[in-house]
């Protein structure tokens, strides 16, 4: 039952179940993709597959990762005179929400007692795996912790973002979209794309601007803060 | 289809080669989308000829991120050992950078407008 194959289709035949259990109930907590890999790690453990042998399949899922990121540029292009009439205050949206997912991450790991290459490996969460890995490395991270914490944070933001927005009455297209992406990179954004494409769009700009400040400042707080 | 593909490819490929000669630690994925954009905006790529394509990547990305949350198989002991402080300050942090994104931009927006 290792078969590339045979990997594939039960890949796919799960999420396409989870999506139909996710139009039938509103429980937020069955979302398709954490449903997904939470049935394939159990299917691998079950049948003994290691992650080696199921990446023969999932690498031709994960391929396509890239390319729909590059696909973002279409509908940032066609919503670039709102982006530009809305700069200013996009900008600070991104300064603020950077330096505060830098500082509180880091300060609760602390006062719960993680270890400091635990802390450093937590600083960039929020922000795309590529570039989180190439500041926890910088920094003297584990780089698999920051990838793996890196994963769960966008399933949790994609878990909990929109019911935590209604909950603090963000009620602005814009707002509700740079939020997504500011904390939850590309799943964050994903996320959005379903609600509405304009949550979409601005998403796309919370995870690159949010990428670039925070490789600016994590090393910078980091050093106030005195782990580095 | 084949050209809406090569576009794709061809921003990325450019992304993955801007990454490689130049050295910024910088993903080429988003290189490549900025490039697209730019594309796009200065008339080289008209709109009909990508939506397609770009309409199906970007309506099924979330699908894509399967296989490196599968990955995680690979890091449950590390997680396990400080998972709580991991676990809460990934939690709270997400909150708090959803709240202070939204609302740093409804306010100074709405400052802005008057």
């Amino acid at each position: 039952m290792d078969n590339t194959f045979v990997l594939l289709a039960l890949t796919f035949a799960v999420y396409y179940l989870a999506t139909i259990i996710r139009k039938k109930t509103d429980i937020i907590l069955l979302n398709p993709i954490l449903i997904t890999i939470a049935v394939m790690i159990c299917y691998l453990k079950f049948a003994d597959i290691s992650y080696t042998t199921y990446n023969e399949s999932g690498k031709y899922i994960e391929f396509w990762l890239k390319p729909a990121i590059v696909a973002l540029g279409v509908p940032l292009y066609k919503h670039l005179d709102s982006i530009k009439q809305h700069f200013i205050p996009i900008f600070l949206s991104q300064l603020a929400g950077s330096i505060v997912g830098i500082v509180s991450v880091v300060a609760i790991a602390d006062l719960m007692g993680a270890t400091n290459e635990v802390i450093i490996s937590l600083a960039p969460k929020s922000v795309t795996t590529p570039i989180a890995i190439e500041i926890s490395s910088a920094l003297g991270g584990i780089e698999s912790l920051t990838a793996a914490v890196v994963v769960c944070v966008g399933i949790l933001g994609a878990i909990i973002g929109y019911r935590t927005m209604s909950i603090i009455k963000l009620n602005d297209d814009i707002s509700k979209g740079l939020a997504m992406g500011t904390a939850s990179h590309a799943v964050g954004t994903a996320a959005s794309m379903e609600v509405s494409p304009i949550h979409g769009v601005y998403a796309t700009l919370g995870l690159i601007i949010n990428g670039v400040l925070t490789s600016l400042f994590a090393p910078i707080i980091l050093r106030i803060m005195g782990y580095l | 289809m084949i050209l809406q593909c090569l576009i794709i490819f061809a921003c990325l490929a450019v992304g993955e080669l801007i990454v490689m000669f130049t050295g910024i630690k910088f993903p080429s994925s988003i290189i490549g989308m900025i490039l697209l954009c730019a594309l796009l905006k200065i008339g080289v790529v008209k709109y009909e000829n990508i939506k397609g394509v770009a309409n199906f990547l970007i309506s099924n990305m979330g699908f894509f991120f399967i296989p490196p949350g599968i990955a995680l198989m690979l890091y449950f002991d590390i997680i396990e050992a400080q998972f709580w402080p991991i676990f809460v300050s990934a939690l709270v942090s997400t909150i708090i950078v959803i709240a202070v994104t939204g609302w740093v931009y409804q306010l100074s927006n709405r400052k802005r407008n008057g």
